[in-house]
């Protein structure tokens, strides 16, 4: 096992379920994060956060993201440090533009930013939820259960602050481009790919990166534009 | 039709004595090249000019000349076998260039193809992956009959796309991590498509990739450009039954 774990198809196998693996979660993530914009009152994404925090099974699944963040994480630096040292003189000239896509090329630096806003924005709003607590947290009553106020803190934070909003934006693009390649690219490493395949996976791969970065892109710019009165 | 004259023009190449000796760029200025040549006549003339001056002239490899053997290499301009696509460096044709362009010419650049003199590259890695599994074990004997062995036309089909690969190393060159996956991938597919290969099949994909690891190519991020790159245009798909192969095999054991 330690073989596979180090061979580049193996460390490329960890990437690649650690991703999908993120993927769904992103998934989930952004659902739930939509319902600050299909409920004025709050209530629906103070339900929702409120499931999140409560439920069992996220609660048992909330380590298991931690560690995939990790571990993806970890492997990239491993995996681009091999794929670094494979080649120890550079090119004086390259022209990979025809060749393959931004995108493919710039995975580390992409995977990067978006690890930058990631801790950011941890330690904006789940580290408020979840440790510290924040003034306008406060109890709410939503159908006789009573919650952390999440509606407030994320929703104050927008109105306020068009900083932080253009960072979310930003945020969102860049997981999107991120994905852009990451979705067809995990198949692909599985050897779940075909002549068939390819074009279906990287459509559907297209969608969903678009769906993620316009998703949380329009969050931020709901609040920033007062459609919430 | 006559073919046009470029009258001038600049090539930068990189000059390296020895495989230990550390190289640099010499610039060498060429006149009156016709379009209608090819790019290693090119090479050809601007060697002779450097013999007649009593310069060491430039070492490349090169064989055939018809685009068939694999042994032509350069990566000119940013790109392996340079700016024409589906073709080796011995196809390219001057046609590509536009008078007194300053043309870049470097070595496949990758820890596992060392440089032995100026462009020439040990390529030799190669061999040792397909030592390491690119095989079947059968033994020879008279010609079987030609249909004693069921093979669907579309198995061999994408057997013989995966064969055409001439492992010139393109791949490699142009991967921004040196990986030599889509080479290893041809060479398992080409025997992993035909029954007559399927005896091996596990322990050959594990073989090939660790073979590939321990000379120190890289890992496979999917960026495509091997395939864009190749002369013969191998197919990325072959690098998804790779992963396939190797996962099988790995994690059936």
């Amino acid at each position: 096992m330690s073989k596979f774990l180090t061979a580049s198809i193996g460390r490329k196998f960890i990437m690649s379920v650690s991703g999908l693996f993120l993927m769904v979660f992103i998934a989930v993530h952004l659902g739930i994060n939509l319902l600050l914009i299909f409920d004025d009152s709050g209530d629906l994404f103070n339900q929702g956060a409120h499931f999140m925090a409560t439920n069992p099974l996220i609660k048992v699944m909330e380590p298991v993201l931690g560690l995939g963040f990790i571990v993806h994480i970890l492997w990239s630096f491993m995996l681009e440090y091999q794929n670094w040292k494979a080649r120890p003189v550079k090119y004086a000239k390259k022209n990979m533009s025809g060749a393959s896509t931004w995108a493919s090329r710039n995975m580390l630096v992409l995977g990067g930013l978006v690890l930058v806003f990631l801790i950011i924005h941890i330690l904006d709003f789940f580290v408020k939820m979840k440790f510290t607590g924040h003034h306008l947290l406060e109890e709410v009553v939503v159908k006789g259960v009573h919650m952390e106020n999440a509606y407030a803190l994320v929703s104050t934070a927008f109105i306020q602050s068009t900083a932080l909003g253009i960072f979310y934006i930003i945020g969102g693009i860049l997981l999107g481009v991120h994905l852009s390649h990451g979705f067809w690219s995990s198949f692909q490493t599985l050897g779940l790919n075909n002549k068939y395949w390819l074009k279906r996976w990287q459509v559907i791969g297209q969608i969903y990166a678009v769906v993620v970065a316009l998703g949380f892109a329009i969050i931020p710019l709901y609040f920033m534009f007062g459609l919430n009165n | 039709m006559a073919d046009k004259i470029l009258k001038q023009l600049k090539i930068k190449v990189w000059r390296q004595k020895n495989a230990k000796s550390k190289g640099r760029f010499e610039t060498y200025t060429i006149e009156n090249i016709s379009t209608g040549s090819s790019f290693l006549e090119m090479m050809d003339i601007l060697n002779n000019d450097l013999i007649e001056k009593g310069i060491d002239p430039i070492a490349f490899d090169h064989d055939c000349r018809e685009g068939i053997c694999g042994t032509c290499s350069l990566y000119i301009n940013g790109r392996p076998h340079g700016p024409d696509t589906e073709v080796t460096t011995c196809q390219l044709h001057m046609r590509k260039f536009k008078d007194g362009e300053t043309i870049i010419i470097e070595p496949w650049r990758a820890r596992a193809f060392p440089v032995i003199k100026d462009l020439v590259v040990d390529r030799s890695a190669f061999e040792k992956i397909l030592q390491a599994g690119g095989f079947v074990s059968v033994n020879t004997g008279g010609v079987p009959d030609a249909n004693a062995i069921p093979v669907s036309r579309e198995d061999a089909e994408e057997s013989m796309d995966a064969a055409a690969c001439i492992g010139c190393g393109a791949c490699v060159a142009a991967c921004k991590n040196s990986s030599a996956m889509l080479f290893v991938s041809a060479k398992v597919s080409h025997l992993a498509k035909l029954p007559q290969g399927k005896v091996e099949a596990d322990t050959r994909a594990m073989s090939m990739v660790a073979k590939m690891d321990e000379l120190g190519f890289g890992g496979c991020t999917n960026t495509r450009a091997c395939e864009a790159e190749c002369p013969k245009s191998i197919s990325i798909m072959n690098i998804a039954r790779l992963n396939r192969e190797y996962l099988k095999a790995r994690l059936s054991r």
